[in-house]
């Protein structure tokens, strides 16, 4: 019988579990970095279009957390292992490789989008690359992703779900009676609870009793251990030895990762609940992209090789935009499609 | 003296078998001495003795079949002086029940859903296929297996569903042959296991989510309408969600507001699931197997009050029902009667009694509320010109409302009178039993409300 095994970071437990420099090639810093960099720019300009009107209803802005998605997906075996997330997944599905068109066309509620335009930012799905969800009830996505993890074990394919929710969806019942089932019946599930201080504009320690959420689990027997979200190489190698276990058949963990969100809950949040200062203090010193940007000078990466990751990124967004809004509004047919499967 | 009376092992038990007497006759008794075994189709449970003293005589043989609660069953010789219990109160009371705390159905004999004498052979069955006995719960159950045996994928999970065989029994036997993996007792924690059945679903698997009560499946009622009814919409046809969410609905027997409650309106209502209500037996089995193929999310209303009655099945392999048909199940000329699930049966009595006074009825089984099969219900109209629905729910924005609005709306020039609803009455469901019998709709309402119509 494991014991609740809830352990700190490995610096914090006293003991060297891994090397404490993570290694990458140049290759793969580089890959992370266009990854990181493609999510910014993309959820930049899925902002403009928001105040020119192309996007309506919410809006949930990735921007300061593309460390946590880009890193974890270094674990996915695409097309096998399974993802969901909430509201606030335009990052988690770019790094999953869904088709930036079909994203930004969606947003614009295009028939070229992910879900010809009927399910909105909130709602996108992509089988190919296991993308689940887009689930706008906030907490909703961890039964559901609980799930997809039964799934896997029930066919025994070793699949693995990937189950993001942030630190507001923790407080959630169902969040719990989903860890109770998990640990019990030793579910393949991956609870990455992206922790980026706010739940909308209430900060964590407003609306929980007790905010070291990777501790969630201990009543349950759930391991976890908190990872800096803002350095994409930690949260690589935490997800990868989670994953290891969860593929072995030893069950769920939970990664606290530990980010924060530049932007606003939504495009209508009054910013009263934190200061600029906070927000300017995190983008100085704690920006992931920034971080990256260091590993991969220290790697003798060039300026002119990250330019044109740059530029490559910069036209990947500017295709999608152009594609967002050329792309015809849905066919009214549409309207009567899809509510069910024809038997 | 006192009595010694035939308890009752559940709100629903009205009769049962004594299986064995612990005492005899001279033997000295003291209050909480286990006295006697008795059981239902369901249950099997031991009777203690309330009062102590000698016992005079055995008035009940054991092995005896259909006892009726309330029976005297054993004699004691006790304390003169205490007066005589009333019959209301039985003199033994449950010790250990060890079977199902969730209200046993009634017996067959006790069933308020009489076979009409007049009831039509199904079309869909063909003439020479024998007709085989079988509760409502076995033909659940025997939909379930033959599914499961079918299809790797589907599998069944919900509270007590494994080794307690089913709250309600319905399950019973499928553990032992389809084993835990796919016979998967959960926690309490319905809107948890909901969720992760949708979960399993949109991953492929075909899970059957048992509900103990439809009560219950209120906890779960996010999952059942945001992820599992509308993420086939949202995700532009990409994700289907091929879900059974299933378990007992409607009022049972004196459990009160929170457990008596049908739910047919509330599902009815969303685009994206199909609602499904059966009444009989083999409906039951037909249907629910087309509900576990079907590739969108179910929600299939069994009635509490219905598991233990007995109808016939066809036994034919592979016994599937259409989704969304209705069924004419008495013909008549006079005024049409739309219900469906318990108060189908309590529509034909109606009809029966009708027919004693000159009045022809027809009854139209609605079966599937959604997409309900508003084509039958209007012909039906078209040829009888007077419409009583009649529901177990409440009346304000139910079944009823939709049936008369889809008739007022398509065959409004057929009419020859207003047409009127039956349904619960507009309050919680009441615990005293006089009050209950008030508020639940039946026989006499039925058969009021068509003389109405008829006036």
């Amino acid at each position: 019988m494991a014991k609740a095994a809830v352990q700190k970071s490995s610096s914090e437990q006293g003991e060297i579990r891994i090397p404490n420099t993570p290694q990458a090639s140049k290759e793969d810093l580089l890959r992370y970095y266009r990854e990181m960099v493609l999510i910014r720019r993309f959820e930049e300009r899925a902002g403009q279009l928001y105040g020119m009107g192309l996007i309506g209803g919410f809006c949930h802005l990735y921007i300061g957390q593309e460390a946590v998605a880009v890193g974890v997906q270094e674990s996915v075996k695409q097309g096998h292992d399974k993802i969901i997330t909430g509201y606030r997944d335009h990052g988690h599905m770019l790094a999953a490789g869904m088709d930036p068109n079909a994203v930004m066309a969606e947003l614009t509620g295009r028939a070229g989008g992910s879900s010809k335009g009927k399910g909105g930012s909130m709602h996108m799905f992509d089988v190919p690359t296991g993308f689940y969800g887009g689930h706008g009830i906030v907490g909703a996505q961890v039964a559901l992703g609980t799930g997809l993890a039964f799934a896997g074990k029930y066919r025994g394919d070793d699949s693995v779900s990937f189950v993001y929710f942030g630190d507001g969806a923790s407080n959630q019942g169902q969040v719990y009676e989903s860890f109770n089932m998990a640990q019990l019946w030793k579910l393949p599930a991956i609870y990455i609870i992206e922790n980026n201080e706010y739940a909308m504009g209430t900060a964590i320690d407003r609306a929980s009793s007790t905010t070291e959420l990777y501790m969630r689990g201990a009543s349950f027997g759930i391991p976890g251990e908190q990872v800096d979200g803002m350095d994409v190489l930690a949260v690589r190698d935490a997800t990868a030895r989670a994953v290891a276990r969860a593929r072995a058949g030893e069950g769920p963990y939970i990664l606290e990762v530990k980010t924060y969100r530049y932007r606003g809950h939504s495009m209508s949040d009054p910013a009263k609940y934190r200061s600029k200062e906070e927000v300017d203090e995190v983008k100085k010193t704690r920006d992931p992209i920034d971080h990256i940007k260091m590993l991969l000078a220290a790697a003798k990466v060039t300026e002119d090789e990250l330019k044109a990751v740059d530029n490559e990124v910069k036209a990947i967004v500017a295709e999608s935009v152009q594609f967002a809004q050329e792309s015809p509004e849905p066919d009214p047919s549409e309207l009567y499609t899809d509510v069910y499967v024809e038997a | 003296m006192t009595d010694i009376l035939m308890p009752a092992l559940s709100p629903t038990m009205e009769e049962g078998t004594l299986t064995k007497w612990h005492i005899k006759a001279g033997d000295t008794v003291s209050a909480g001495q286990v006295i006697a075994e008795i059981e239902t189709d369901k249950a099997t449970m031991e009777v203690e003795a309330v009062d102590e003293g000698e016992v005079l005589e055995i008035l009940v043989a054991e092995g005896s079949e259909g006892v009726k609660v309330n029976t005297p069953i054993a004699r004691l010789a006790g304390d003169e002086v205490a007066p005589a219990p009333k019959a209301a109160e039985p003199q033994s009371q449950p010790m250990t029940q060890t079977e199902a705390e969730a209200p046993v159905q009634a017996p067959k004999a006790a069933a308020p859903a009489a076979k009409p004498t007049a009831e039509l052979r199904d079309p869909e069955i063909p003439a020479d296929a024998k007709l085989v006995k079988t509760t409502i719960r076995d033909a659940l159950r025997d939909a379930m297996a033959e599914e499961m045996r079918r299809d790797d994928a589907v599998f069944l999970m919900g509270e007590e569903v494994a080794q307690y065989q089913g709250a309600y029994k319905v399950s019973r036997e499928l553990l032992q042959e389809f084993g835990p993996q796919r016979v998967v007792d959960t926690p309490i924690t319905e809107h948890g296991f909901a969720g992760l059945g949708v979960g399993a679903a949109m991953a492929g698997l075909k899970p059957i989510v048992e509900f103990m009560t439809w009560n219950f499946g209120m906890q779960a009622i996010d999952h059942i309408i945001n992820s599992a009814a509308k993420t086939l919409y949202m995700s532009g046809g990409q994700i289907r969600c091929p879900i059974v969410f299933r378990g007992p609905n409607g009022a049972a027997s004196r459990v009160g507001a929170q457990h008596s409650q049908d739910y047919s309106a509330w599902y009815a209502q969303i685009p994206g699931l199909k609602v499904i209500a059966p009444y009989d037996a083999a409906d039951a089995k037909g249907l629910l197997k087309a509900a576990i193929r079907d590739p969108n999310p179910i929600v299939f209303l069994e009635h509490e009050m219905m598991y233990g009655i007995e109808f016939d099945v066809p036994e034919i392999e592979d016994y599937v029902v259409p989704i969304g048909k209705a069924k004419v199940r008495r013909e008549g000329t006079d005024v049409t009667i739309t219900a469906h699930s318990r108060m189908v049966g309590f529509a034909l009595q109606a009809a029966e009694k009708l027919a004693e006074e000159g009045i022809s009825a027809e009854v139209v089984d609605l079966r599937t509320l959604r997409p309900l099969d508003t084509e039958t219900i209007i012909n039906s109209v078209k040829k009888t010109n007077r419409l009583v629905s009649a529901e177990e729910g409440w009346g304000r924005m139910g079944v009823g409302a939709e049936v008369v609005a889809s008739v007022i709306a398509e065959a409004f020039d057929y009419l020859d009178a207003p047409p009127l609803r039956v349904h619960q009455e507009d309050v919680p469901l009441p615990y005293a039993a006089n009050l209950e019998a008030l508020s639940i709709p039946g026989v006499d309402k039925i058969v009021a409300a068509v003389k109405q119509v008829m006036a």
